[in-house]
């Protein structure tokens, strides 16, 4: 019964991504003095771009045609680890918040040997620059998720959840460091302003669309859906993690139904933050990013201090 | 019964190396085969002439090679079985051989943590000689002679072995320098260049100076008991002066064979110099052996371990991970890169071996179990992966003849089974989910995360710290073999010889990869199996197991409470294979939307080349913008311009050099004051007659003195 | 003393401990002029809340009082008069790159951990919580030192100096439950005065060696080299 309502949650996880992409896009059209397209949209991008032949570069091998299934996969697998509508998952106990990072990792792995694969100069350049920031912010996202596992004394996302949640309106130090810390790593793991820009079109301006370059078709479709994806798995970690009421603790219908509205009212209210943070932020350059990361570094580590000089128990 | 096929083990690889020896000797055991033959197998007919075919005079050479290698694999086989039938019964058993001083026969111990290392050198050795025949065979018989090559190759394996058997400090040391001697003559094999003959001198130096280092850990514990047996050290109590001495001295000497930043300068130099398949063995199992003596010195000899002990160890891992991994970063040369990453391995290995060291003095010694298991077992993980990139190094040097990466390429079309064995050892590396690598990185994790039942405050915040290190360690190891097989695979080829190269056509040469290939995966799927072992190994060493090893099945990881963390590493795989099945069924089942292939994109401007692609310093250039004062670079670029107004640019050339740090400032001050010492004492040396006529006299006048 | 069991005023008040120790951080970190100063103003109002806080829970009125002066000191009246300085000497578009951020934010973090082991020994007179709340006003003083070896700006000096005095107000606040009326004027008015002789010093300085670079003030040696 636990592993169905998992893998219900999953599906519901994959098919809700597309839409938060498309609230997303709402606001910043909104804020823009735009008018925005339907919130349905990017459903019908990614149909679309699943009825169009894919063309592969003659120099691809086969590492590029398998990549998107791959990340794709390793994108879902991430996504059912963590609690969307209900705690006390089967699927958190089988993989926990260090194997999520690790999924991510493996998906990124692809992405960027993909961007090496064609032999253009474009892909070189967006993989370097994607394994250069990766990099940097691992530890910055490990110091924020050391600080959550401490406090909970458990790395199984769901029970770090349950005991955040049983714990009641606590106000805890270590918890507004590592929520901005994961804010700043989030922004930069999923490749928003002000770190990359999603829509651009300069090549030399791109870190995640410069891999993806060659691709079309059904693999563009399943590697946009992997980065619509990532960015919701991120906004659920930060909705769930620091302000988790709301999320079913028991598998009843009613409680499983108020914890879809309350993931989904966190998540457009997170939406419209992101949206005015990047309309209101200009993107940095490339060197200006390992000064944020390491800021970001800086604020898990003072979590991380917080908690074992103000919060932790001798 | 385990013992004896310990003992067959080292016999094996002696009788190897004795029966390369015998190569020079190749027509007396050609007519000495041919005659055997004929005695036994005169009625069988066809069992004869496939013997006749090998006994011609020219494949004998290449029978004799083959004869080699299986007596080598042989010696893997009986290691592993060694070792597991050790680990699996628990038992411990000791022997003593008659050899070595009159008064002190050479005892022999077999307990849990030496069957481990065997079973570590076992498969070692054995991918190793399935892979040796292929490789070996286009050497230049002239300038490479094999007998050399066998003959130290069976020498080494052996000593490697001894060491792992060897119960008094005498045993040990004459083991342990069998050992080293016999690698410094694999290293020096190509000796034509002078490079390789400074990187083999190099390496020679530094095993002798921690070969020192460790005699003197051994002094200082034998000073205080009553014998060089283990026996007696282990029975020593040493104040906490000496006991922290005895351990700077093995932490030096061992640190030195195992390559802890700083005294890790040897390694980047000698393993490019040897064969592949000795740099995997040395790269991948002899660095485990130095593991292997710093733990049982500390560990076994020296009893209660200190915390203070286990931060040097922690700071000293960290230093090295990220300097290893750092200076890896940005090698060219393959096999440079590769050792430099052993640094980083090593660096992990020796941060969790500290955790492990820090819980034990602070009264948890089941939380130290965990972290000696997860230190156990990324050494395992490491010997696996490491030896098979050697490996894989060695082919593509062998089809390439090209270790440089900016000058290989496109290989994944041309070596597409080398190129999938080589990705399982990438992946591994990186320490992606549903490999070995990771298993033990979790483990390293879930080890540091259970800093807050120590009570020490400088502790509770230096171990996190440590901990985001290992993080980034972990996450520019994936950059570096991203790189490494995006730059040698994908892509266009670079040059001709990547453009030309064709898949091995020797079967050992890809069944040897193939077999850590698949032991990496196995063990990534389930690693329970390897896990269970090494409890037995912390059980016996530390007395003391996992919180709760009953939920060690085969289907579930949780190590301290399945409350606490748990994997599922099938449970995973196959969760990744429907996800990935069903995509890619539903997604292709439209016959319109097949693939196509076209053109690359090329911006409309046409002409693409090869040269356009990322070199490595190209991929590495953010990071080395951003951490640049971890190396000391050199960058030139110089422009050859033309025209009235040099407005014309018509060549750009790009010259980098990295050097590392510790060579301007530890190793050049020693030589220089070892150098300026020397040249004091030589002045003793004057060469005029007079003076020495006045050392007798003065000799003999400070004799007459202190007679009277 | 684990932070679940201790009642809302403590989590508060631990919480707006550690946002003044970030505030402190993000000075640190700064390197224009005018951001500095809004980021002082903002120590200032997590200050006056803190104030605000320990006046509703522990019913003492004077801390009211004490908390409206803070407001128009620190937070409205010094930051409004270091900006006009700012933008009277047309300073607000010059960058002062810190050569080493990193290393400089890595030393605050010491800095905190060390001023935590500095008063370890207290812990047996005072509760747990008055202890870890006294480490982080201790290490805002300690940051606010740092600010001024750091910073080159003399408009920097000061904020650094305002902000150790902001540190010993929280420590007061937290540690005395809130000082004797007395010292809170008195202090104010040094306060109010320091800032005041400095904005005369900078416009000499400015005058005189027609810069704010403390490094040059080097020039003004009377022995010739």
């Amino acid at each position: 019964m636990n592993w169905l309502i998992a893998i219900l949650q999953t599906l519901l996880f994959v098919a809700l991504a597309p839409l938060l992409a498309g609230w997303l896009k709402w606001c910043k059209c909104y804020l823009q003095n735009r008018k925005a397209p339907s919130l349905f949209q990017p459903y019908r991008d990614l149909l679309k771009l699943t009825h169009k032949q894919p063309v592969v570069a003659e120099q691809a091998s086969w590492l590029f045609v398998t990549a998107p299934y791959i990340i794709f996969s390793a994108t879902i697998l991430a996504a059912s680890v963590i609690p969307l509508i209900a705690v006390d998952l089967p699927t958190s106990a089988s993989a926990d918040v260090i194997v999520m990072v690790g999924f991510f990792a493996f998906a990124r792995f692809f992405l960027a040997l993909a961007g090496l694969d064609i032999g253009t100069a474009f892909g070189g350049m967006g993989s370097s620059r994607e394994m250069t920031i990766s990099s940097l912010a691992e530890p910055a996202m490990l110091m924020a998720v050391f600080t959550l596992t401490m406090t909970a004394s458990t790395t199984n996302l769901s029970g770090a959840i349950a005991h955040v949640l049983n714990s009641g309106l606590v106000l805890r130090p270590s918890f507004v460091f590592a929520l901005f810390a994961l804010i700043l790593v989030a922004v930069a793991e999923t490749g928003r302003v002000p770190v990359d820009n999603p829509s651009t079109h300069l090549e030399l301006t791109m870190i995640h669309e410069a891999m993806i370059l060659e691709y079309s078709g059904r693999h563009l479709a399943l590697i946009e859906w992997a980065s619509q994806l990532k960015l919701m798995i991120y906004g659920v970690l930060i909705a769930n993690i620091f302000f988790p009421w709301g999320i079913a603790e028991t598998f009843t219908a009613q409680a499983l139904g108020y914890g879809l509205l309350a993931i989904m009212g966190k998540l457009g209210l997170l939406a419209i933050f992101l949206s005015i943070a990047e309309t209101l932020v200009a993107k940095m350059r490339l060197f200006r990013v390992q000064e944020y990361l390491g800021f970001a570094y800086l604020l898990g580590l003072l979590g991380m201090l917080s908690h074992i000089i103000l919060e932790a128990s001798r | 019964m385990i013992l004896v096929s310990a003992y067959c083990a080292v016999l094996l690889s002696f009788a190897s190396g004795l029966l390369a020896l015998l190569m020079n000797q190749q027509h007396i055991l050609l007519t000495l085969s041919q005659y055997a033959v004929k005695k036994c197998f005169n009625d069988a007919g066809h069992r004869q002439d496939w013997l006749n075919k090998y006994l011609e005079e020219r494949h004998y050479p290449a029978f004799l090679r083959l004869a080699v290698f299986i007596l080598l694999g042989l010696s893997g086989v009986f290691a592993v079985l060694a070792g597991l039938a050790v680990l699996i019964t628990q038992s411990v058993i000791t022997d003593q051989i008659a050899l070595g001083l009159p008064w002190l026969p050479w005892h022999v111990r077999f307990d849990c943590l030496s069957g481990f290392f065997y079973l570590i050198i076992g498969i070692g050795v054995c991918a190793v000689s399935l892979y040796g025949p292929g490789y070996v065979h286009s050497n230049k018989e002239k300038d490479h002679p094999f007998a050399v090559l066998g003959l130290f190759t069976g020498l080494f394996v052996s000593g490697m072995l001894l060491v792992l058997l060897a119960d008094d400090a005498f045993f040990f040391m004459i083991a342990w320098e069998l050992m080293s001697v016999a690698s410094y003559f694999l290293v020096a094999f190509q000796h034509e260049k002078s490079a390789n003959r400074r990187a083999a001198f190099l390496y020679l130096l530094m095993a002798e100076v921690g070969a020192l280092s460790i005699i003197l850990g051994f002094g200082v514990l034998a000073s205080f008991s009553d014998g060089f047996t283990f026996d007696a050290l282990r029975a020593s109590s040493l104040s906490t002066t000496w006991a922290s001495i005895a351990f700077v001295l093995a932490l030096l000497g061992f640190g030195m064979k195992a390559g802890i930043v700083p005294v890790h300068v040897w390694l980047p130099e000698a393993h490019p110099v040897a064969p592949s398949h000795i740099s995997a063995l040395m790269s991948g199992v002899m660095l485990k052996v130095a593991l292997y003596g710093l733990i049982r010195f500390c560990f076994d000899l020296l009893g209660d371990v200190h915390w203070q002990w286990g931060v040097v160890l922690l700071i000293l891992g960290t230093l090295s991970a990220l300097g290893g991994i750092l200076y890896a970063m940005m090698q060219t040369n393959l096999k440079r890169l590769l050792a430099y990453s052993s640094v980083e391995n090593i660096g992990i290995i020796f941060m969790v071996l500290g955790l492990s060291m820090i819980f034990m003095a602070n009264g948890h010694p089941q939380l130290a179990a965990l972290g000696f298991l997860a230190a156990l077992f990324h050494a395992f993980n490491h010997a696996l992966f490491k030896n098979l990139l050697f490996l894989g190094a060695g082919i593509i040097h062998h089809q390439t003849h090209e270790l440089n990466i900016d000058m290989l390429g496109g290989l994944i079309k041309r070596m597409p089974k080398t190129s999938l064995l080589f990705l399982v050892g990438c992946m591994s590396i990186s320490s992606l989910p549903l490999f070995n690598g990771f298993v033990s990185e979790w483990l390293a994790f879930q080890t540091a995360l259970q800093v807050d039942v120590l009570d020490n405050g400088v502790l509770r915040s230096l171990i996190p710290v440590s901990a985001a290190a290992l993080a980034l360690t972990a996450a520019l190891a994936a950059a570096c073999f991203v790189k490494v097989f995006g730059l040698i695979f994908l892509g266009q080829a670079r040059s001709r010889n990547s453009g030309k190269a064709h898949e091995v056509h020797d079967k050992g040469m890809l069944a040897g990869p193939a077999l850590l290939a698949g032991l990496c995966f196995f063990i990534g799927i389930f690693p329970g199996v390897i896990i269970h072992l090494i409890n037995n190994v912390s059980s016996q060493l530390l007395g003391a197991t996992l919180p709760d090893d009953s939920t060690l099945g085969w289907l579930w990881l949780a190590p301290v409470s399945a409350h606490q963390a748990s994997y599922s590493a099938p449970l995973v795989l196959i969760g990744a294979l429907i996800a990935a099945g069903i995509c890619y069924g539903y997604l292709r089942r439209n016959p319109l939307t097949v693939m196509r292939r076209a053109e690359t994109w090329d911006c409309g401007f046409g002409g693409l080349t090869p040269r356009m692609q990322y070199s490595s310093s190209a991929f590495t250039m953010p990071l080395r913008r951003i951490f640049a004062s971890v190396w000391i670079i050199d960058e030139q670029i110089y422009k050859d311009t033309q025209g009235a107004m040099n407005q014309d640019v018509t060549a750009v050339h790009y010259q980098l050099h990295i050097e590392d740090h510790s060579w301007p400032r530890l190793y050049r001050p020693i030589a220089c004051g070892v150098n300026s010492l020397s040249k004091q004492v030589g002045r003793i040396q004057t060469g005029n007659i007079r003076t020495y006529l006045g050392y007798s006299f003065a000799t003999l006048l400070l004799l007459l003195w202190v007679i009277s | 003393m684990n932070i679940v069991q201790t009642d809302f005023y403590t989590q508060a008040i631990l919480s707006m401990a550690a946002l003044v120790g970030l505030t402190s951080f993000l000075m640190l970190g700064q390197s224009r002029l005018l951001r500095l100063i809004f980021v002082f103003a903002l120590q200032g109002l997590l200050l006056t809340s803190t104030t605000a806080l320990a006046a509703y829970s522990l019913d003492n009125p004077h801390l009211y009082i004490s908390a409206v002066l803070t407001l128009v000191l620190k937070v409205i009246f010094i930051p409004w008069m270091l900006r006009r300085e700012v933008l009277r000497m047309n300073m607000h578009r010059d960058i002062q790159t810190l050569s080493n951020k990193t290393m400089v934010m890595m030393g605050g973090a010491s800095l905190m951990v060390f001023s935590y082991y500095v008063l370890h020994p207290i812990v047996q007179t005072t509760s747990p919580v008055m202890l870890n709340a006294l480490a982080v006003s201790l290490s805002v003083v300690l940051l606010g030192m740092l600010l001024m070896i750091t910073h080159r700006q003399a408009i920097a000096h000061v904020v650094g100096f305002m902000s150790i005095e902001n540190g010993l107000f929280f420590a007061a606040i937290v540690a005395t439950k809130g000082m004797p009326m007395v010292v809170e004027l008195g202090v104010a008015f040094d306060v109010l005065v320091a800032a005041v002789l400095f904005g005369i010093f900078f416009f000499h300085i400015r005058t005189s060696i027609d810069s704010m670079d403390v490094d040059l003030l080097n020039k003004l040696h009377e022995v010739d080299k």
